[in-house]
C-alpha cells in the first residue's frame, strides 16, 4: 500500500530481551490510529524502533513508509522520509534555541545550498506558536531546558506542525499534561489531520482519545496487537480495564 | 631575514637601534625592553619535565624562523581595517597589522573630555610615562611562560593603553584588532587596561591571521588593573592563522568590590598557550574567568590559570569549555590559591571538555591550595562525548549526524558565549567558533 505506514511481522529487542513479537499494523494516510495497552507491553519500543533508535535491534519484519523500507535506516533519514516521533520524554538540549533547532531540521529537508527564507520561517513559527498558546519568547529558549511537562509536549507539537511529516507517532503525549494543555495539544494535532498525514497515537489512557478522536483503536499486549476496533473500543477498554485484555483478548 | 634567536646578537643590536631612534626620550622604556631581552636570554626554554608544561608538547617549541615584519602596504592595511569592524559602533577601534599600527584610535571629544585615554602603546609611552611606569608589565609570568613574556617585553611596541578615570561609565566596547599577514611574522601585542574607581568599561581584543593558514609567532600580554568598584569586561579572541604559535599572558588585578568578567576564546593557531592569572587583592571583588575553544586538526590549546585570593570576602569563578575535533588536544591546568587571611572566599573552577572525535585528547589538572579555614572552594573537571539521547532527539527531527553533533557542541559552548555581554561580540565569536566545524 503506497499511501500507508505498513508494519509487518516486526520482531525487535533491547539487548537480549525481545519486546516486539510479530507486530503488525497498517496506518493509512489520513487516518488516526490509537494504540492502547498497559505499561511494559512494548508501545514505546515500537515508536523508538520505527524512529531508528540505536539501542534497539530488529530481528525480522518490515516497516514500509509509503512503500519505502525505513527499518535499518539512520534516524535522521527516517525522519526526512516523513516519520515524526513526538517523544514521551523529550530531551533537554542546553544552549540550542528552539528557533535554531527547528530551523536546522527544516534546512536538513531542503536541497543542499538552497536559500533559507528566514522571514517566512519566523512568520510560520510565530503563527504556530500562537495557535499552541506558546509565548513567542520561547523561540529564544533552549530546547526543553527547564520546561514544564506541558511546555515540553507543546514544543513537540510545535515541531510536528512545523515539519509536517507524512506520519506522526505520538508517544504518550498526554502524560504529564493538565486538561488545558491536553486540549491545546490535541487541537494542534486535530488541525493537522487531513488526507496528507497519518497518525499513530500511543496512550495508556482513554482520556486523550476524547480530544483526538481516533479512526481505529488497537490494543497492544506483550509485543503485538491483540485486538482492534473503532473508537468505542477505547471506551470499552476504559470500562473493563486491562485485566480484560489479559484474561480475554491475550489468550484469544 | 634575521630570526629572533640566532644569531642573538643581531636582535640585540636591532633592539638598541630601535631604542635610540624611537624612544630616545623615554629611557625607562628602553631599559624595560632591554631588561626583557636580558631576562629572555637568561631563561631556558621550557622542557617536558617542567611541571608547568605538563602534558604540553614542549619539545616542539621553537622560536626559530620568525622575525618582525615590515609595515604592510596601504592596500593591505585598508583591506584588513575593513575586516576589523566586528562592532558597528565601538567606543573606539585600533588596528595593527604585523605589529604596526594601521588605524590609530580616535576617541570622541566627549570621552576625551571625561579624561578617557585610548592610545597606542607607543603614543602612551610618550604622553603618559608616569601612568605607564606605574602599571606596565608589573607582574611576572608565574605559570611557566616567563621566557615568552620576557621576549614580549623586549619587543614591546604594538598594542594599546586604555585608561578610564574614576566614575566614567562607557557602554560601547573598545575594540582592538591585531592581524598577522607576513609569513613568519613575529608580533607582540600588548594591552594595558586601567579602570579607575567605579569606572565601567568593556574591551574586545581580536588576534587574527590575515589568511586562515598564516604562519606567525605571537606573544601577547594583557594587564588589567581595577580600582574600587570598577567594572571591566573583556573578550579576547585568539584566532591567529593555523600555522601560528601563540602565547598569551594575562594578568588581572581585582580591586575592592571590582567586577571583572573575562572571556578567552581560542580558535586559531597551531599551538596556543594561554596563561591567565587573577589576583584578588580587594575584598568584595568578583572575578569571572571564562574560556572557550573549538580545537580541530592537530591544534594544541594549552590553558593555565591561577586564581590567587589574598583578600577575604571576595569571589572568583572560572569556567573553561573546550570542544575537540580531529586529533586536537587541550590541556587545562588551573589552580586556586587562598591565602591564610583571605577568609570567606568563594572560589570555583570548572573545566568541561567535549570530545567529538575518538582521536582528540583533553587533559585536565584542577588544583586547590587553601590556607584559610572559612572558605567555599570547589573544582571539577569532566571530559565526555555528546549525550546519546540528545543526539537521537536531534536526529529524530531529520538533522544529519554531523550537523546534530555540531549543534550540540555549539549548545555546549553557548553557556560561555552567553557571558559576552556585547551582542555583536558574542555574534562574532559564535561565527568564528562555528566556522571551525566546517574546515575539517
Amino acid at each position: 500500500m503506497p499511501d500507508s505506514l505498513v508494519i509487518k511481522n516486526l520482531n525487535a529487542s533491547i539487548g537480549e530481551r525481545p519486546i516486539l513479537k510479530d507486530f503488525s499494523l497498517t496506518v493509512p494516510k489520513g487516518e488516526v490510529h490509537a494504540i492502547m495497552g498497559p505499561n511494559g507491553t512494548g508501545k514505546s519500543t515500537l515508536s523508538k524502533v520505527l524512529a531508528g533508535h540505536p539501542d534497539y535491534s530488529v530481528q525480522s519484519g518490515s516497516a514500509l513508509l509509503d512503500g519505502e523500507e525505513i527499518l535499518g535506516l539512520e534516524p535522521d533519514v527516517v525522519a526526512r522520509a516523513g516519520l515524526f516521533l513526538a517523544f514521551q520524554y523529550p530531551s533537554e538540549i542546553p544552549g540550542v534555541t528552539i528557533a535554531n533547532f527547528i530551523r536546522a531540521a527544516i534546512v536538513a529537508r531542503q536541497a543542499k545550498g538552497a536559500p533559507f527564507d528566514a522571514k517566512a520561517y519566523y512568520a510560520e513559527l510565530y503563527a504556530k506558536m500562537d495557535a499552541l498558546k506558546m509565548d513567542r519568547k520561547f523561540t529564544a529558549r533552549f530546547v526543553n531546558e527547564g520546561f514544564s511537562g506541558g511546555e515540553k509536549k507543546r514544543c513537540e507539537i510545535l515541531q510536528l506542525m512545523m515539519l509536517k511529516p507524512k506520519y506522526a507517532v505520538l508517544d504518550e503525549t498526554d502524560s504529564g499534561l493538565d486538561i488545558d494543555a491536553l486540549r491545546i495539544v490535541s487541537e494542534g494535532v486535530n488541525r493537522m489531520r487531513g488526507p496528507d498525514t497519518g497518525f499513530l497515537v500511543i496512550t495508556h489512557y482513554q482520556r486523550l482519545l476524547e480530544y483526538i478522536v481516533p479512526d481505529r483503536v488497537h490494543i497492544m499486549w506483550d509485543g503485538r496487537i491483540v485486538h482492534s476496533g473503532g473508537k468505542e473500543l477505547a471506551i470499552e477498554l476504559e470500562a473493563k480495564g486491562y485485566d480484560w485484555v489479559k484474561t480475554e483478548l491475550a489468550t484469544a | 631575514m634575521s630570526t629572533l634567536t640566532a644569531p642573538a646578537g643581531v636582535l640585540d643590536v636591532a633592539l638598541q637601534s630601535a631604542e635610540t631612534t624611537q624612544f630616545r626620550a623615554q629611557d625607562w622604556f628602553a631599559v624595560l625592553r632591554q631588561q626583557g631581552w636580558h631576562t629572555f636570554q637568561s631563561l631556558p626554554m621550557p622542557t617536558r619535565d617542567d611541571e608547568k608544561w605538563r602534558f604540553s608538547d614542549a619539545r616542539s617549541l621553537s622560536l626559530d624562523g620568525y622575525a618582525p615584519a615590515p609595515e604592510p602596504t596601504e592596500a593591505l592595511a585598508a583591506a584588513l581595517i575593513a575586516r576589523s569592524h566586528f562592532v558597528a559602533r565601538p567606543a573606539a577601534l585600533v588596528v595593527h597589522v604585523d605589529g604596526h599600527c594601521v588605524l590609530r584610535p580616535a576617541l570622541s571629544p566627549e570621552l576625551t573630555a571625561q579624561g578617557v585615554r585610548f592610545e597606542t602603546l607607543t603614543d602612551a609611552v610618550r604622553h603618559h610615562p608616569a601612568l605607564l611606569q606605574e602599571h606596565l608589565l608589573k607582574h611576572s609570568a608565574g605559570l611557566g611562560g616567563a621566557k615568552f613574556l620576557a621576549l614580549h617585553q623586549a619587543w614591546l611596541r604594538a598594542g594599546y593603553v586604555l585608561f578610564v578615570p574614576k566614575g566614567v561609565e562607557i557602554r560601547q566596547p573598545f575594540v582592538s584588532v591585531n592581524w598577522t599577514s607576513t609569513d613568519g611574522a613575529a608580533v607582540f601585542p600588548h594591552a594595558l587596561i586601567i579602570a579607575g574607581e567605579h569606572a565601567t568599561v568593556s574591551i574586545q581584543d581580536y588576534h587574527l591571521g590575515a589568511t586562515a593558514d598564516a604562519r606567525a609567532l605571537a606573544i601577547s600580554a594583557c594587564d588589567i588593573h581595577t580600582g574600587t568598584g570598577a567594572k571591566v569586561s573583556r573578550l579576547a579572541v585568539q584566532g591567529w592563522g593555523s600555522r601560528t604559535q601563540s602565547f598569551q599572558v594575562d594578568n588581572t588585578c581585582g580591586g575592592r568590590d571590582a567586577l571583572i568578567t573575562s572571556v578567552n576564546a581560542a580558535v586559531g593557531s597551531r599551538r596556543a598557550r594561554l596563561e591567565n592569572t587573577v589576583r584578588i587583592d580587594g575584598p568584595g571583588a568578583d572575578v569571572r574567568l571564562y574560556g572557550i575553544s573549538v580545537a580541530t586538526g592537530e591544534q594544541e590549546f594549552d590553558q593555565r590559570t591561577l586564581q590567587i585570593h589574598t583578600a577575604g570576602q571576595a569571589k572568583s569563578d572560572l569556567l573553561f569549555k573546550n570542544a575537540l575535533l580531529g586529533k586536537a588536544r587541550t590541556i587545562f591546568s588551573g589552580l586556586i590559591k587562598v591565602a591564610p587571611d583571605a577568609q570567606r572566599t568563594d572560589a570555583y573552577q570548572t573545566n568541561r571538555n567535549l570530545l567529538l572525535s575518538p582521536d582528540a585528547e583533553a587533559d585536565s589538572l584542577p588544583g586547590l591550595e587553601i590556607e584559610a579555614n572559612d572558605v567555599k572552594c570547589s573544582h571539577g573537571a569532566t571530559t565526555g562525548q555528546v549525550d546519546e539521547n540528545e543526539l537521537f532527539y536531534l536526529r529524530a527531527r531529520g538533522i544529519p549526524l554531523e550537523v546534530a553533533q555540531e549543534l550540540l557542541a555549539q549548545g555546549f559552548l553557548e553557556e560561555v558565549i552567553a557571558k559576552v555581554e556585547d551582542e555583536e561580540g558574542a555574534e562574532a565569536l559564535r561565527g568564528m567558533l562555528s566556522a571551525k566545524f566546517h574546515q575539517v
